[in-house]
């Protein structure tokens, strides 16, 4: 049953969770606003809020300077790509960690995600070498590769929590049924976990999507995703505050969106296996 | 004609097409460059490059500090993604020495490469090789506001000396209206707040190394030249410094907040553009101070230069392209098209030479500037090393960062001059012992 909360204390929570809601916001949307200014307006102090030309003319150089459609296209088959091979090789992972456990899975786990512990410049020259040597250097699958890799552990992980969720009986009752192993990921597991793996492929879309190390230092001019767009504006000499807001706001509008569309899936999976 | 010949003919056109668009395909060279004003333009004409040549041109451009590791990584590893690199003084000698980079020694007559300034030619030199061309070369200097210099009632002389400096940051100097005398760099980083104490040290007869490779900051200059760094811009600069580099002193001088600014050359072109500044009509420029009776001023060198990677499959293409965009011709294509004030400078003697740019406000200080700046013997005392806000050791880069970060703690007020000099000294002299310099 609910607790009861007092009227006062609602109207307390929910200002709090709105102040920190918009605190996180705020940069996003400050880097909007900077989009519409002109160069000599997006750096005025006192900033200005309100009051200002709205100009389009940032987005309109930014077209012209560079090919979004291209960056575009290879965030979205590296981000797509990465997540979809990641999943593929989880599920069986995660279905053997959860529902087969050795004495050793947890160490497995444990060890799979203490690699995300390694800051990524550390292995930067082996990694490159192996580039070089498959001749992978600024190719889309170069980057599907890499970047599955680094998200592995966590898509495991998610998934390896939500597989524990479900009673091994319906798993056992399908096998009784005559199942094979196949049988039983692809036609029982997988349909009861969709909500999971969905926020999961969600969650790790969003960080490929972001990802800007590999990205920026495995790519040059035909893989280079959306990062390395943004990255193309932020200028030592000079500044081009409003341009690169324009650039930035155009690499994050399709994530944006489709994290507004599937707001529920990101919650429930973010918080999922906290409330049992 | 018959459908049959009508089909043989199209193929034929076809394959024909085919294979020219195949031909202008194997010429693609593929450059990496830096975000700044002058290369954002010149990507602007390449259209007009492959034109001429049939050579197509993919721009890479990324943030300073990630294209620095992104090309050493590349050539470290020959990766081969780049034909063309745009990279710096402080990085083409060394990786020339290194056999990194493509001698620019044979590059054709009409090219004319006498007419590049000698301190640039020196810096992107090797024992006398070319290994980099130099698309834009700065220089650093003092921009300062007239109307509040002709307020304060001083009159800023052609080469000011720090004391100067400080005596007029004190006149300008405003807080009520959020107008500080001075603004430098004081953000961490080698290239940033690193280059410029660098210099400023050089101008107190302070030098980083002696000639066995000693670092020399327990030494009573560095004392000096840190002591007045410290209380010129505690007193007259703007809160929080100790963060500010080159674009954050940019955006405060354009806003009128800064009397005076001592910084790239470059940046003349920026704060009198009445676009953005706000002060475009009021700013006077003069030499880079000295302190009081020392010969070496406060004023470095720099060049952006387009450098081929060895290893890669286009030289020749790659040579080309650097010809034309380093050229007398290209400087005059921007100058038709966009006005003097906007061509790329620094670089050749002609421009300088050229009566339609000697009109043009900053030429004159910008070319005594760069005059004034001698890489190969940048320090009161003698030194080891070439470099004038940088010392060009591949070890250099690491130890400065971190030596800047150990000033700026001061400049943030959470350790002393005295302390910040010793962290420094210990530092420097344990990665050169490390290095096996010492």
């Amino acid at each position: 049953m609910a607790r009861a909360v007092s009227t006062p204390r609602k109207i307390a929570t929910t200002a709090v969770a709105w102040t920190i809601g918009l605190l996180i916001f705020f940069p996003i949307y400050w880097t909007i606003l900077t989009s519409f200014k002109t160069e000599a307006q997006a750096i005025a102090n006192p900033p200005l809020f309100w009051g200002f030309d709205f100009t389009l003319e940032n987005y309109a150089v930014v077209q012209e300077r560079s090919n979004y459609m291209r960056f575009l296209w290879n965030s979205v088959i590296i981000a797509g790509g990465s997540t979809l091979l990641g999943i593929l090789v989880a599920v069986p992972a995660a279905w053997s960690m959860a529902f087969v456990p050795s004495r050793r899975t947890k160490d497995i786990l444990l060890w799979m995600l203490s690699t995300k512990m390694l800051p990524a410049v550390g292995v930067l020259y082996p990694i490159s070498l192996l580039f070089v040597q498959f001749g992978l250097l600024d190719t889309r699958i170069g980057l599907i590769l890499v970047l599955m890799l680094i998200n592995l552990p966590i898509i495991v992980w998610m998934l390896y929590t939500y597989f524990k969720e479900i009673p091994g009986e319906i798993l056992e009752a399908a096998r009784m049924d005559g199942a094979g192993l196949r049988q039983e990921i692809l036609y029982v597991l997988t349909p009861m976990a969709i909500p999971g793996i969905a926020s999961t492929v969600l969650l790790n879309v969003i960080l490929a999507w972001n990802e800007a190390f590999w990205t920026l230092n495995l790519t040059a001019a035909s893989a280079a995703p959306l990062t390395a767009f943004i990255a193309s504006y932020s200028s030592p000499e000079g500044l081009f505050y409003a341009k690169l807001s324009a650039a930035s706001t155009m690499a994050i509008a399709p994530i944006l969106i489709l994290g507004w569309f599937s707001q529920k899936q990101l919650v429930r999976g973010l918080t999922f296996g906290a409330v049992k | 004609m018959s459908p049959r010949t009508a089909l043989r003919a199209t193929s034929a056109l076809a394959l024909v097409a085919f294979a020219t668009a195949a031909a202008a395909q194997d010429t693609t060279i593929t450059i990496a460059t830096v975000n700044n004003g002058d290369m954002i333009r010149m990507q602007g004409y390449t259209d007009l490059f492959t034109e001429e040549t049939g050579i197509g041109v993919e721009w890479v451009t990324l943030e300073e500090n990630v294209l620095r590791q992104r090309v050493t990584t590349d050539i470290t590893t020959n990766g081969g993604q780049f034909d063309i690199m745009t990279i710096g003084m402080y990085e083409t000698p060394i990786w020339g020495a290194n056999g990194w980079l493509v001698p620019l020694d044979d590059l054709s007559e009409e090219y004319d490469v006498d007419d590049i300034l000698p301190a640039m030619r020196g810096g992107l030199s090797h024992d006398g090789t070319l290994y980099a061309a130099p698309f834009y070369g700065e220089s650093s200097m003092v921009m300062y506001r007239t109307d509040l210099m002709e307020q304060a009632g001083l009159e800023m002389p052609d080469a000011p000396t720090w004391q100067f400096i400080r005596q007029a940051a004190e006149a300008m100097t405003d807080p009520e209206n959020e107008v500080y005398g001075i603004c430098l760099r004081g953000k961490p980083g080698w290239g940033e707040g690193g280059a410029f104490i660098t210099v400023a040290g050089n101008s107190f007869g302070a030098r980083w190394f002696d000639q066995d490779w000693n670092a020399q900051f327990d030494q009573p200059e560095w004392e000096e030249a840190l002591t007045f760094f410290v209380e010129l811009m505690n007193d007259f600069g703007p809160p929080g410094y100790a963060t500010n580099g080159f674009n954050e002193n940019l955006s405060l001088f354009q806003q009128g907040r800064c009397g005076m600014w001592i910084d790239a050359t470059v940046a003349a072109s920026f704060v009198t553009n009445p676009a953005d500044s706000s002060v475009a009509d009021s700013v006077g420029f003069a030499l880079a101070p000295n302190a009081d009776g020392v010969e070496k001023r406060s004023n470095w060198l720099w060049a952006w230069a387009l450098a081929i990677p060895a290893g890669t499959q286009k030289e020749d293409a790659a040579k080309q392209f650097i010809e034309w965009a380093t050229s007398k011709d290209y400087i005059e294509l921007v100058a038709e098209n966009e006005g003097w004030a906007n061509v790329p400078p620094g670089a050749r003697n002609s421009l300088y030479e050229n009566p339609a740019y000697q009109e043009v406000p900053f030429a004159a200080m910008t070319l005594d500037s760069i005059n004034a700046a001698d890489p190969t013997n940048p320090t009161v005392d003698p030194v080891p090393y070439i470099g004038i806000q940088f010392v060009a050791i591949p070890e250099f880069a690491g130890i400065a960062t971190e030596v800047s970060q150990e000033f700026a703690e001061v400049y943030a007020g959470q350790q002393t001059v005295e302390e910040a000099l010793a962290n420094a000294q210990a530092l420097t002299n344990d990665a050169m012992e490390a290095a096996g310099y010492r």
